[in-house]
């Protein structure tokens, strides 16, 4: 093989070829607008080196948006292949191939960042805090995940992508089955990201642990970051496993380890069981933030505190334990003992349970609440009875031994969409609705958000209840085509049409974003949503330093108390703040991780190894340095404060 | 920088604060890899193929040597930390060369150990057994070569710039990592080789 011929695509179409050329063109034209507006000095000093957490946030929101593209493209073209049977649109390669790829980017690239960008800008001033932890090590969280996510959406011009499924079975992933380097990509990519993960999980228990405002115990935090800290901990407990997967993953198919193999002893459903063991709380990691999200979006939006605010905490406590016990349920069909089978349906069944209470929480919350219809609003609205209809196929799913129906049919991929999109999408779409003018000042547009919410509600009925039709019927998943006799194909072509739906819905969002910003008003106040929680303490867009005096909390609900019931916040006058300095360290390294991990994916073990060494040099740098941060002055604290009309007090 | 003088030094200042705990959480994640790797050689220990099994394998001596030098390392930091706690520099700084020369001495039986079992046989690619044995073993070891290079820069950085909160908690924080590499050894010692000769 020839040194550049194992870059070439193996299955090459025009369809690929186009994209080659529009990346081509879209770099070129960011490098050429980068220059001709002299931004790259702003690029570098205000965003690549940044240690901020709301800038943090706001990028992770970015990548997580530019992803939703990515995966929606995928999601467009699989239905449009599966809309008419014996379709010819896409042969199986390439449906295995953006199968693939749409379930890695939507849940890895997408769902997860979109998390991790909330989390990131909303935590720290949730608590009162002026940064994280470890702001540092915040920003290496981030480009390892950009990195990562990089890194994997390459292959599909650059040797060809994964295709084994987001879920990647051995003995399918292995060189046998899948010789080219896609699943290479898989492997590392996501390797990559998951170290960035897991610095966060880390970064954000500590952060929570340890930096509250003074009076904040652990029963007065607010729900999101009650949330935050739970999913925290299912992260530092679920990821190791998944990095350990990945490596034997990686060494099987680049050494020809023997984890997963069918020769010498290996055990191809020991991949199943690791992936589920962490795939499983994955989940959760996704779904509980979301939780915490509804959590102060349903409160403020009915003006009445969250209802069981104790048995919320108790039950994502319970969930993130149980979540641990319950991985089995994605194999009953793989030949484990009956008595195991109905155990694990036993313990899938009952974290339906501490579900179904905080249903019960969010209804009582919004019962006798004056409610407004806004945009949040009505994503928190409409997640309640789709996410249960979810739920409810979950539990169907539950039962081992109808089970055998289910598995790997068309249902099963309805109910997992019905719960992440009604209960992950839309959280983090409402929220970013909700928190947006604390991040960029002014407001999105509630008459397109509307719009965008009416299109992504109907269009996901329309797209996925139809496949639990299909699914009861037999259409499996993961399967290019189907013939006209199976009776499937004017069901595919309402899921097709609500895919369509979704499409707009997206198209709308963006320009939601590119209308408010041309014609949104540039002042809001600090509390356009009249809120309840400390985020709201401080001014819209948030200064850098967050608090100009950290507030005391002597409630839960602190900043509604303040304005309502006369709680003092901000006592005390101005003192110099502490600050981290910038660094281009992380953004340094992580892009010698991607050097290093692309060359482990096309097996260049020259440049590994050179990747390798660069990656310990920076960490030797930073062991090295010495960076007291800096201090903002008193005399800048005041010039700020001024600008934004004083500390609220 | 705040510094709080009724505490330890690595303790004295909020970050130092932060830094440790934030250490022990990676500990837990470092608990949560290491145990996958051991649920899966538990899985995997008897899946030899036709390439040999533990037993055949394993010699007690140089894992005893290993087993020694790592737990008498553990030792010798433990007494690095109390010099340092004592303000001892000198004193310090040599237990954590001492530390750092055990732990060399531990790395070479150990890849003297990987050399003999390749020439019986057993190589990362001979069985699901062999794989996931380097494997765990290699996972350690690479942890004790990366603490080597860490604990000689700290070495460094105490030598130059004295006890200070940093490089009081950057030690502090090294001593745990490597207690904590020790105790997995443990695990390997008794779960891997003492199981596996019997
Ligand atoms: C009421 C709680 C839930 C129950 C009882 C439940 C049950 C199940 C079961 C039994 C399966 C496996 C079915 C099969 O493969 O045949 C499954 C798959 C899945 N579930 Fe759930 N689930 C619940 C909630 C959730 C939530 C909240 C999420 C995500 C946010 C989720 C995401 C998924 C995904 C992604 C899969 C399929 C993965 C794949 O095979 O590609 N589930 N669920
Ligand atoms: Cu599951």
């Amino acid at each position: 093989m020839g040194f550049f011929t194992r870059f070439l695509i193996p299955n090459p179409s025009p369809v690929i070829y186009t994209s080659m050329v529009a990346i081509g063109i879209t770099i070129l034209l960011i490098v050429f607008g980068l220059t001709h507006f002299k931004k790259w000095f702003y690029l570098w000093s205000g965003w690549l080196t940044t240690v901020d957490h709301k800038r943090i946030g706001i990028m992770y929101l970015i990548a997580a948006l530019l992803m939703l593209f990515r995966g929606g493209v995928d999601a467009v073209m699989m239905r449009a292949q599966l809309a008419i049977p014996d379709n010819k649109l896409l042969d199986s390669q390439h449906y295995n191939e953006i199968f693939s790829t749409h379930g890695v980017v939507m849940i890895l690239f997408m769902a997860m960042p979109y998390i991790m960008a909330l989390m990131n800008f909303v935590v720290p001033l949730q608590i009162g805090a002026r940064d994280v932890a470890f702001p540092r090590l915040n920003a290496i969280s981030f480009w390892l995940f950009f990195m990562g996510a990089m890194l994997f959406n390459i292959s599909f011009v650059i040797g060809g992508s994964p295709d084994a499924g987001w879920s990647s079975y051995f003995p399918l992933a292995g060189n046998e089955f899948s010789p080219h380097v896609g699943t290479n990509y898989y492997m590392i990519a996501i390797q990559i990201a998951g170290i960035g993960t897991l610095m966060t999980g880390i970064n954000f228990m500590t952060t929570i642990l340890k930096m509250r405002a003074p009076g904040m115990k652990l029963m007065r935090m607010p729900m999101f970051t009650w949330a935050s800290l739970v999913t925290s901990v299912i992260i530092i407990f679920a990821f190791p496993v998944l990095t350990v997967a990945l490596i034997m993953g990686t060494m099987d198919r680049l050494f020809a380890t023997k984890f997963f193999a069918m020769t010498d002893g290996g055990m191809d459903m020991l991949w199943a069981n690791l992936f589920w063991v962490w795939g499983h709380p994955e989940v959760y990691i996704l779904i509980l933030p979301a939780f915490g999200l509804f959590s102060e979006i349903i409160p403020t939006f009915s003006r009445r505190n969250l209802y069981g605010y104790r048995s919320m905490v108790a039950s994502m406590v319970f969930i993130s334990i149980y979540s641990f016990f319950v991985w089995t349920h994605h194999f009953f069909t793989m030949g484990q003992a009956a008595y195991v089978n109905s155990i694990f349906s036993i313990t899938t069944m009952v974290i339906a349970i501490p579900t179904g209470i905080k249903i019960f929480n969010w209804l009582f919350t919004m019962w006798r609440g004056r409610i407004r219809f806004t945009v949040p609003m009505l994503y928190s609205i409409g997640f309640i009875p789709l996410f249960t209809i979810g739920g409810v196929t979950g539990v169907m799913l539950a039962m081992s031994a109808a089970d055998y129906q289910y598995h790997n049919t068309m249902f099963l991929v309805a109910h997992f969409h019905n719960v992440i999109i009604p209960g992950v999408v839309f959280a983090v779409l409402g929220a970013a609705t909700y928190y947006w003018p604390k991040m960029f000042g002014f407001m999105l547009n509630e008459r397109l958000g509307k719009w965008a919410f009416w299109f992504l509600t109907i269009g996901f009925c329309l797209a996925f209840f139809p496949m639990y039709i299909t699914g009861l019927d037999g259409q499996a998943r993961r399967i290019y085509t189907y013939s006209e006799s199976t009776g499937f194909g004017p069901w595919n072509m309402v899921t097709f049409i609500g895919t369509v739906l979704m499409a707009i819905s997206f198209f709308l969002i963006v320009y939601t974003v590119y209308y408010s910003i041309r014609h949104a008003p540039k002042d809001v106040g600090d509390d356009p949503w009249d809120a309840r929680s400390l985020e709201w303490a401080t001014h819209n867009p948030v200064p850098e330093y967050n608090f100009a005096i950290i507030p005391q909390v002597s409630s839960r609900e602190a900043f509604w108390d303040a304005k309502y019931k006369g709680h003092e916040l901000f006592k005390g006058d101005y003192e110099k703040i502490h600050m981290p300095n910038n660094s281009g360290g992380p953004f340094i390294m992580s892009c010698i991780f991607f050097v290093f991990g692309f060359a482990l994916v096309f097996s260049i073990w020259f440049l590994a190894i050179m990747g390798l060494i660069g990656i310990f040099v920076c960490m030797a740098l930073r062991s090295f340095e010495i960076d007291h941060g800096r201090y903002i002055s008193v005399e800048e604290i005041k010039e700020t404060e001024a600008k934004y009309g004083g500390v609220n007090k | 920088m705040k510094i709080d003088h009724s505490q330890p030094l690595e303790y004295s200042t909020e970050q130092n604060r932060l830094n440790i705990l934030g250490f022990w959480i990676f500990l837990g994640a470092e608990i949560m890899l290491f145990a996958t790797l051991f649920a899966s050689y538990f899985t995997l220990v008897d899946r030899t193929g036709d390439g040999p099994a533990g037993a055949r394998i394993f010699e007690i001596t140089p894992v005893l040597a290993e087993t020694f030098l790592l737990l008498t390392s553990s030792f010798v930091i433990g007494l690095g930390i109390h010099a340092m706690r004592l303000g001892h520099k000198k004193a310090m700084l040599t237990f954590f060369v001492i530390t750092l020369l055990l732990g060399l001495g531990f790395l070479g039986f150990e890849i003297t150990e990987f050399i003999t079992y390749y020439h019986e046989g057993a190589t990362l690619q001979t069985s699901a057994f062999t794989s996931v044995l380097f494997t765990t073993l290699g996972t350690h070891g690479a942890h004790v070569t990366l603490g080597l290079f860490w604990g000689t820069f700290i070495v460094l950085q105490v030598k130059k710039r004295g006890l200070t909160p940093e490089t009081a908690n950057k030690s502090f924080i090294f001593s745990l990592y490597w207690h904590f590499l020790d105790i997995v050894w443990i695990f390997i010692f008794t779960f891997i080789y003492m199981k596996g000769m019997t």
